[in-house]
């Protein structure tokens, strides 16, 4: 056994104003990386749980987004019978062709506007997505210029609320309905009926994508492979849940971008607590010369020091984790890179986030504490007993 | 040698490089040690009376000559070796007191036992044993800056000797004292020990301090005068 934590606990509560400034330090280091790890976890949920596994969506070939990609009515023609497409009571093909485009509402903290997707689509394209639901007022009516607009989109712009209208295209539209996808990608879309809003923007022929559901995993993937593979075709098939992972993208940029961030405040704070430790070596020279008089070791003089550093920036990633705890929840929107309009997703501050913050600060305080600690156990005794 | 020669040193030498020139602290010491004596060194100061004792503790290593401190062969042990063996061997009570300042007087009479195989129940009873004997008992929660000089030492003293240590060395430990709380860690030593059988070598300025001891030996300019002698002024 070697020298009790808390004798470095103690230590640590007597300069109590080193020891917070210190920890404050790291702290913030810590709350900066865990923010942006909670608002790129949000964003992940918010994507990944808008993909049905057992769902193909079709894209023009090499399309990445539906915003950019052209299916025509032909085109649906062609994938709709194809073998391993589900069907509904009724015994039509599950298939759902969707126009996609964006629009500019404007807002209050946004007065130039901000990009939002506006899509088309059929009651069956609806029904397909099987966590959408209506929270307030009724879906639009075919061949209404009606809008159904996503709950989070409800909650930022004033004027998307129902009995208001928004205007876009060629006139104004109704709102009739709120809709809620959980924490799925619609909560931050508008939706109106296929015809009226391919109309509207010109373009009855050229839409953008094919919701298709299959019957089972083996089919979706044979699916995928037949219509990326139809050379008369010439569109590319890809699983839903894979189409928005790529839509994550974004989410990876401002993830390296955070974690570039949080390196080099990482620097910063582990140097401060590297001066602290210094500090406390030095302030401490004759008890370390006393510890080895009472015959511990170099090595336990080490360890204790380390320990102590460690503890330390342990104490900044709980004040950090503290800090970004009121986050957790909080709405934001986020420039999708891909499609150029917005995401809206919570901040997402989970146990797994915060311990991971708590490990991030005590790497710091590991590597602060290094160089103090090996200079703390390599003083002589004598020297160490003068107080130097 | 025989058994009960807790110390023997032959030509002990020691020499510190300072800068350019040298300064000789001790020279050529020879110096032999019976269980159970009381020795006070006194000497000058520079005399080299702290030397010898840190040689004796092996705090430090001597530049020349040999030392056998309870039979063992000092320049034969590494570094943790040395640790070891002064937490088991050696007591050693300094002028300032040096005790952890965030430690209770129980904890920091515990501190050397964390290096043993004790158990914490065991080594809390042990503490308790010796603050008992150095008069402490019911001080065993205060702090070190809630106890007077005084105290402080005899907390000092009761942490030398909780591993039950064959030799005690103490430097100056009335030092920063007043003459009453002095005579009491006096009269503390002597009774570890007469009642104990520990033996002791204190540095020692005070000729009153000295009386307390079995024997005197004096250092002038790192020479150790031979037994019996007294400084010529
Ligand atoms: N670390 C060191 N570096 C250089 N010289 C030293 C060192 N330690 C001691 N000396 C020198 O060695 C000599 C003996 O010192 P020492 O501390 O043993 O004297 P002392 O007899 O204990 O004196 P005092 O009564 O003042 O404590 C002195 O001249 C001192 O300056
Ligand atoms: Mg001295």
């Amino acid at each position: 056994m070697g020298i009790p934590v808390s004798y470095n606990l103690r230590n640590l509560v007597v300069r109590k104003t080193t020891t917070v400034m210190t920890a404050l330090g790291i702290g913030l280091t810590v709350a900066v990386l865990l923010a942006i790890l909670a608002l790129v976890g949000g964003l992940r949920s918010s994507l990944q749980s808008s993909g049905n596994p057992l769902q193909v969506l079709v894209l023009r070939k090499g399309g990445t987004a539906e915003l950019s990609s052209v299916v025509t009515q032909a085109n649906f023609q062609d994938i709709k019978f194809k073998t391993g497409i589900a069907r509904t009571n009724a015994g039509q093909p599950m298939a759902s062709l969707e126009m996609v485009t964006v629009i500019d509402l404007e807002s209050v903290d946004a007065p130039q506007g901000i990009n939002v997707t506006l899509r088309g689509i059929t009651p069956l394209g609806i029904e397909m997505r099987d966590n959408l639901k209506i929270i307030s007022g009724r879906w639009f009516q075919a061949g209404q210029r009606e809008v159904v607009v996503g709950e989070s989109i409800g909650k930022r712009f004033p004027g998307a609320r129902i009995g208001q209208r928004l205007h876009f295209g060629r006139g104004d539209w109704d709102v009739v309905g709120i809709m809620s996808a959980g924490t799925g990608a619609s909560n931050s879309e508008i939706f109106g009926d296929l015809n009226q809003v391919s109309s509207d923007f010109q373009r009855p022929e050229a839409l953008s994508s094919v919701l298709l559901r299959t019957t089972d995993a083996v089919a979706a993937k044979a699916l995928v492979n037949d219509i990326s593979n139809d050379p008369k075709l010439n569109l590319d098939a890809m699983s839903e849940a894979d189409y928005y992972n790529a839509q994550t993208s974004s989410g990876i940029v401002i993830e390296s971008l955070g974690i570039f961030v949080s390196i080099i405040m990482g620097i910063g704070s582990s140097f401060a607590a590297m001066n602290t430790m210094y500090a406390a070596v030095a302030r401490r020279a004759q008890e370390i010369g006393t510890l080895r008089v009472l015959g511990f070791s170099r090595g336990s003089i080490l360890f204790s020091f380390f320990v102590e550093s460690i503890l330390l920036a342990a104490l900044g990633g709980l004040v950090g984790c503290l800090l970004v705890v009121p986050l957790n929840g909080v709405t934001t929107g986020i420039g999708n890179f891909v499609t150029f309009s917005e995401i809206d997703f919570n901040f997402r501050v989970t146990p797994q986030i915060m311990a991971l913050g708590v490990a991030f600060a005590m790497v710091l305080g590991a590597l602060g504490g290094l160089f103090p600690a090996r200079s703390a156990s390599r003083k002589e005794i004598l020297v160490a007993l003068r107080g130097i | 040698m025989t058994d009960n020669v807790v110390i023997q040193t032959s030509s002990l030498t020691k020499e510190f490089l300072r800068d350019e020139f040298h300064v000789v602290a001790l020279k050529g010491v020879d110096i032999e040690i019976h269980k159970g004596e009381f020795v006070a060194l006194m000497g000058p100061s520079g005399s080299g009376k702290s030397t010898l004792l840190h040689l004796i503790a092996a705090m430090d290593v001597a530049t020349g000559g040999n030392i056998r401190v309870l039979g063992q062969d000092l320049r034969a042990l590494n570094d943790r070796q040395i640790a070891r063996w002064r937490n088991e061997n050696i007591g050693f009570v300094f002028q300032s007191f040096n005790l952890i300042p965030v430690l209770t007087a129980l904890e920091n009479v515990e501190l050397p036992l964390k290096l043993t195989n004790l158990k914490k129940q065991e080594r809390l009873d042990h503490a308790n044993t010796a603050l008992k004997l150095v008069g402490l008992g019911d001080r065993t929660g205060h702090f070190p800056r809630q106890l007077s000089g005084g105290q402080e030492q005899r907390v000092a003293i009761a942490r030398a000797i909780v591993t039950d240590p064959a030799l005690i060395l103490a430097d100056e430990p009335t030092g920063n004292l007043d003459a009453g709380s002095a005579q009491d860690i006096l009269s503390l030593l002597s009774q570890l020990n007469k009642e104990h059988g520990k033996t002791i070598v204190m540095v020692t300025h005070d000729p009153h301090a000295a009386r307390f001891a079995s024997k005197v030996r004096y250092l002038e300019k790192g020479e150790l005068l031979a037994e019996g002698a007294v400084p010529a002024d």
